[in-house]
């Protein structure tokens, strides 16, 4: 196994994405060991009037954290997921995170679906493949896939599932979904 | 921020500041250092080593990722890019992109991951 040693190791990255308070953190953390990463950036200018920043006008950065898990696949290949910050002030950060990146889940809450159109446009944009995550909530209707394909009007490809982002089977599934389409949206580009 | 040294009180001393670790440096070498590049300790410390520099070398015995090292050392990205893009300059670490595009790129490992997914 000497020539696998000497390889560089695998990293890869996937995102997670989606509006506030949708299960980002959760679904990290159920499938991952998650620890929060820190980062520390300069404010936009948008950022500074809703920091409100009156009287401490040296400071010109804030720090956001973010959700940061590892999953060992083996020695050597290690897949990263990454729960991108949620506020628009904060893109610029995301071309960085989405570069290279093996693909993303765009968590939605059938309660408040528009939330989730700007991660949907971004990744559309990019070209990342990405898989719709509903979050099942309790007392959440449970809109059929279909309805939520219309609502977002995905490619036929993209794949939509439910999920339960609090159970690790789940988040494997969404997991290992995303994956898939990555593996068929490669083939299909070769 | 002034150009005295702000203290907090006698007893606490300077508090020092992550960009005060990077002498107010925002921009270093390392700035294109994606978040899951790898990076290596190489060569012989020298012994004047700041102490953040000292721990990234430990934790980099072993290969480890941008992200992992800011995880470990307690430090926001920005100040962890910096220190590297130093270190590296000065022969101490070697760091290792990850290859455009190439996490898509290799049929192989995406099974594997799919495969290794599935056993968790």
């Amino acid at each position: 196994m000497d020539s696998v040693l000497s390889e560089d190791p695998v990293a890869l990255k996937i995102l997670i994405a989606g509006g506030f308070g949708v299960g980002k953190t959760t679904l990290v953390g159920s499938i991952s060991e998650i620890k929060p990463l820190r980062t520390e950036e300069v404010l936009s200018d948008r950022g500074i009037g809703i920091d409100d920043l009156d009287g401490v006008e040296t400071k010109n950065t804030t720090t956001v954290a973010m959700d940061f898990g590892r999953i060992t696949i083996r020695d050597g290949l290690v897949v990263y997921l990454f729960g991108t910050p949620g506020q628009e002030r904060f893109w610029f950060m995301w071309d960085e995170l989405s570069y290279g990146a093996l693909g993303a889940v765009v968590i939605a809450d059938t309660r408040r679906l528009t939330d989730c159109f700007p991660s949907v446009d971004y990744f559309e944009q990019r070209g990342t493949p990405f898989v719709v995550a509903v979050n099942c909530f309790e007392g959440a209707d449970q809109h059929s896939v279909d309805d939520v394909r219309i609502a977002l009007d995905l490619d036929e490809d993209v794949p939509v599932m439910l999920c339960d982002v609090r159970r690790r089977t789940s988040a494997k599934e969404v997991m290992i979904t995303l994956v898939e389409h990555s593996l068929r949206t490669l083939a299909s580009a070769n | 921020m002034s150009d005295s040294p702000q203290w907090f009180d006698e007893e606490a001393g300077p508090v020092v500041r992550p960009y005060a670790l990077i002498r107010g440096r925002t921009r270093s070498s390392g700035d294109a250092f994606d978040l899951v590049a790898t990076v290596r300790a190489i060569g012989d410390p020298p012994a004047e080593l700041g102490p953040e520099q000292q721990l990234i070398l430990r934790a980099a015995r072993n290969p480890i990722s941008v992200a992992d090292l800011a995880v470990e050392l307690d430090l926001p990205v920005g100040v962890i890019r910096v220190l590297l893009g130093d270190m590296r300059d000065n022969g101490l670490i070697s760091v290792t992109s990850p290859s455009a595009g190439g996490s898509r790129s290799n049929e192989r490992i995406l099974k594997e991951v799919i495969n290794g997914l599935r056993a968790l």
